[in-house]
Order: C-alpha cells, then sequence, then structure tokens
C-alpha cells in the first residue's frame, strides 16, 4: 500500500489477478451454482466468468488466463484478451479480484 | 391468517440467502435510532452457545449463504468464538457488526483466526464530540477508529456503518473522508429508518428534504472518485421517495432475522405488525419456520396484495415495500406502503416527515431499558 493509501486496481494483460482472502468462490449446492461471497454482496458469476476466476491465482498474468480459454473455447486469442480484460477490470472495481 | 394458495411461483420460498443473528440486545451505547425493537430482550432469555451453533448448522443446509453476528452488542458474547468458528466450518460468510469499542487486539486476532471474513464497524459522526453525544458514550469514537485501525492491520477487510440523520447529516463529507483514511472497503451512508427508536425520536433525527438530496448528491460524486477504492451504498429516506425499497428483498424472500431469545423474524421490525405470531427456533426447525410459519406466509409473494399493489407493474420489483410501515400508518399490513406515491396515505407520509424536519431538535430519547419502561414486562416467548 502506498503513502497515498490505496489506489483503484488497473487490469493490463501483464496483470496476475487473484481473490483477495475475504471473497470466497464457493460451489453453492442447494441451488447449484457457483456464487462469488463478498462484505455485504453477492454475485452469481456465469459459467465463463467461473472459469476465468478459477486460473485468478496471482501466478498466471490475464494474458496466459486469455490463453488458456482460447484453447479450451477454441476462440480467437485477441478477442478473449479483450473480454477478459474488460471482465476482470469490472470485477476488479467491485473488490472481487486485486492484481 | 389465511393465506391465498401459492399458485403462483413467487409466492413459493426461495433458499434465504442471509441470516441476522442478534445474539444479544445488550449494548454500551445508546443510539437513538437503534434498530432494536423497544421491548429489548433480556440476556437471562438468549440462546445458549449450542443453540445458535445448531442453527447455523440448519442455516446453512436451507441455503444461506451470508451470517450477520448483530446485536445489541455482538461482542458481548463470550461465546463469539466458537459461533465464528462454526460459521467458518460451515461455509457460511460471517460479518460481524460491532460498535467495536469492547474489542481487543488479541480477541479480534482470535477471530481472524477463526475465520472471520469480515468486520462492519458503525460510527455515529466524523467529529468525536458529536458521535460520543449521539451514542451516550464517553470516547466511544476515538477507540471505535482504534479498533476499524486494528482490522486493517490485520488484513480483514472493513465497512463503515454511518447511520445518517439531521443531527450529524452535516458532516457527511468528513465521514466520507474518515472511511477512506481508515482504508475502509465499503462505507454505508445509511439515512436512519424510522421504526422502533428511530420512530420516537423522528422530530429529533428527520433530515429535510434537501439535505437528503444533496447527501444524494454528495454520495455520487464520491462514489465516482473513490471507483474501485472505497465502495459506497447509499440507504435513503423512504419518506421523500416515490417508489418503496423492496424492504428485506421481499418478505420471506432473501433472509431471515433470529432475536436473541431464538425467535425467528422476516424483518427486524415484524414484531411491531400486531396479529401476527413468530416461531422460536427453540421448538420449531428452522426449515419448517421458513417453508410453512404463518408469519413468513404471510406477506410472501404477491397473493396477499390488495390495490393499488395487486395489479402495479412493479409489484415483484419491491414486492410492495415495507409492511411493517403499512401497519404504522394504516393500521393494516396488507394495505400499500405509504411510502408509495400510489397510496392514499403517501402525502400525509411525506407532512409528518417534513413537519418533523421542521422541527427544533430537542432531547433524544436514548436506547436503554429505562426509556422503555412501559414494555419492560414484555414476554420474549
Amino acid at each position: 500500500m502506498s503513502a497515498s493509501g490505496p489506489r483503484r486496481t488497473v487490469i493490463c494483460a501483464a496483470s496476475a489477478p487473484q481473490l483477495p482472502r475475504h471473497i470466497k468462490l464457493r460451489h453453492d449446492a442447494v441451488r447449484g451454482r457457483w456464487m462469488i461471497l463478498a462484505p455485504e454482496r453477492l454475485f452469481s458469476p456465469d459459467a465463463v466468468a467461473v472459469a476465468v476466476l478459477k486460473l485468478c491465482d496471482g501466478s498466471r498474468t490475464v494474458e496466459q488466463i486469455a490463453l488458456e480459454l482460447a484453447q479450451t473455447y477454441s476462440a480467437p486469442p485477441g478477442q478473449i484478451l479483450t473480454d477478459v480484460t474488460a471482465m476482470l477490470q469490472e470485477l476488479a472495481d467491485k473488490g472481487v479480484v486485486t492484481a | 391468517m389465511s393465506i391465498a394458495p401459492a399458485s403462483a411461483s413467487a409466492d413459493r420460498a426461495p433458499a434465504p440467502v442471509g441470516l441476522l443473528a442478534e445474539l444479544t440486545h445488550r449494548c454500551p451505547l445508546q443510539c437513538p435510532y437503534c434498530s432494536n425493537p423497544l421491548a429489548l430482550e433480556r440476556a437471562r432469555e438468549e440462546l445458549a452457545s449450542e443453540e445458535w451453533l445448531d442453527v447455523l448448522a440448519q442455516a446453512a443446509d436451507l441455503g444461506v449463504l451470508q451470517l450477520h453476528l448483530s446485536g445489541g452488542e455482538p461482542t458481548l458474547r463470550r461465546d463469539l468464538e466458537p459461533i465464528v468458528a462454526q460459521a467458518a466450518k460451515l461455509g457460511l460468510y460471517s460479518n460481524l457488526i460491532t460498535a467495536g469499542l469492547l474489542l481487543t487486539r488479541e480477541r479480534l486476532e482470535g477471530l481472524a483466526a477463526r475465520g472471520l471474513d469480515h468486520v462492519q464497524i458503525s460510527i455515529q459522526d466524523a467529529d468525536g464530540a458529536n458521535a460520543d453525544r449521539i451514542a451516550r458514550y464517553d470516547n466511544a469514537h476515538e477507540r471505535k477508529l482504534e479498533v476499524a485501525r486494528w482490522v486493517r492491520a490485520l488484513g480483514l477487510p472493513l465497512t463503515i456503518n454511518a447511520p445518517i440523520h439531521r443531527q450529524n447529516i452535516a458532516g457527511l463529507p468528513s465521514i466520507i473522508a474518515l472511511a477512506e483514511s481508515l482504508g475502509a472497503q465499503r462505507l454505508e451512508v445509511a439515512h436512519v429508518q424510522y421504526y422502533g427508536w428511530a420512530l420516537a425520536n423522528r422530530k429529533a433525527l428527520m433530515p429535510t428534504r434537501e439535505q437528503v438530496l444533496k447527501s444524494a448528491d454528495l454520495v455520487d460524486a464520491a462514489r465516482e472518485r473513490l471507483k474501485g477504492v472505497l465502495a459506497i451504498d447509499f440507504v435513503a429516506p423512504d419518506y421523500y421517495a416515490r417508489r418503496p425499497k423492496p424492504c428485506m428483498g421481499g418478505w420471506g424472500r432473501g433472509s431471515i432475522n433470529i432475536t436473541p431469545s431464538g425467535k425467528a423474524l422476516p424483518c427486524h421490525a415484524a414484531e411491531s405488525i400486531a396479529g401476527l405470531t413468530f416461531d422460536n427456533v427453540r421448538t420449531r426447525r428452522l426449515r419448517d419456520i421458513w417453508l410453512n410459519s404463518s408469519a413468513f406466509k404471510a406477506f410472501r409473494g404477491t397473493a396477499w396484495m390488495r390495490e393499488p399493489c395487486r395489479s402495479c407493474e412493479l409489484r415483484e420489483v419491491d414486492w410492495g415495500g415495507c409492511r411493517c410501515q403499512a401497519f404504522a400508518m394504516a393500521g393494516a399490513a396488507a394495505e400499500a406502503d405509504p411510502a408509495c406515491d400510489k397510496s392514499a396515505l403517501h402525502s400525509d407520509f411525506v407532512r409528518l416527515a417534513e413537519s418533523a424536519a421542521s422541527e427544533r431538535p430537542g432531547g433524544l430519547l436514548y436506547r436503554n431499558r429505562h426509556n422503555a419502561p412501559h414494555l419492560a414486562g414484555h414476554s420474549a416467548g
């Protein structure tokens, strides 16, 4: 943390995103879906978001995550990188990922 | 209470996501807008540790994901540690809603080690003297700030909850700056909701319409400036709204409130509605209470609605707003929430707010047993 206090997390291709310790991604057996548990908030991520979040381990970069997903989904890596970066930025602004 | 057949899916019970566990009504502070009922429950009536541990297991089984440990002041319970550990074991996201000032750093570390996920600390103002006057407790504010700093130093996420009313609304910019300087992740700028103790203090606390609009503008500007740094939730006072709030996300749809003595309520003010009876987790399983009890079924879904709610296009958005407010104003809980401008009582409701806001702020009725003597004999059974 810098002397000027916390800053907004900005996601780029070289970022290595991860879930902060107080954010829990867990499977909800009662509802049969994945949930993100956060302070006073609940998110129900879709299948793509779950696939991305499971790769957010703090060591893989956004670029590597996009490449892995491009292979899994047989999709163009450039487009996936754009989409994943935007999704992670949105999640970062909600406090769900840091980098 | 007779209930129409639950034919539409809206009238079936979804699994609850939240459990508000009021571990005790004891509290060192005396905030005049406390959300506890006027009839405070006594220590000897409180559920025992094993009873809470069992209730949490039942709640997780029912689909609850988030546990709010509240009060009164929950840190007065010496068994907070096993309760937090049980929540962690069950995968419940645990949120400690506390005034903070009774915590030691060691105890906070212990709670974090047992898996506490999040801490929410209330403040009464950014100005210490005014904050202590509102809470009626010397040096409460300074001690809260110290505990808030420990929370962040331990790496726990922090929410600052600031109940807003006429006697602190001028300090809102300083309150936002304070939350920022403490390194909080979230700030709740929560205009006081006028039930129970707050209703008794309405003339002293109600802000003017202009003050409310200005507070909303301040929050909008701060949200933009602090995007990705500090999330700010804004709870408006519904007296100046056109449409009611979706109270509790709908009656019996998302959350359960359990009082210190084990009564299961659809919302914390539900006992203000005459004619409802509430089951106790000591005598009935939580799942059965949620699905089948008369109190939870009374206003679940839309089948109970009268006009103008019944044909309203927003009936499954706000679920008719607040039943307690409808009961308080119209004398019948199935009437429209007077916060809605479709309610016949809306203009009276707005006049009440405007009249209260124009009063010279008088003395505060502080939240303590002495100030509710006519209710002292109220049984919590």
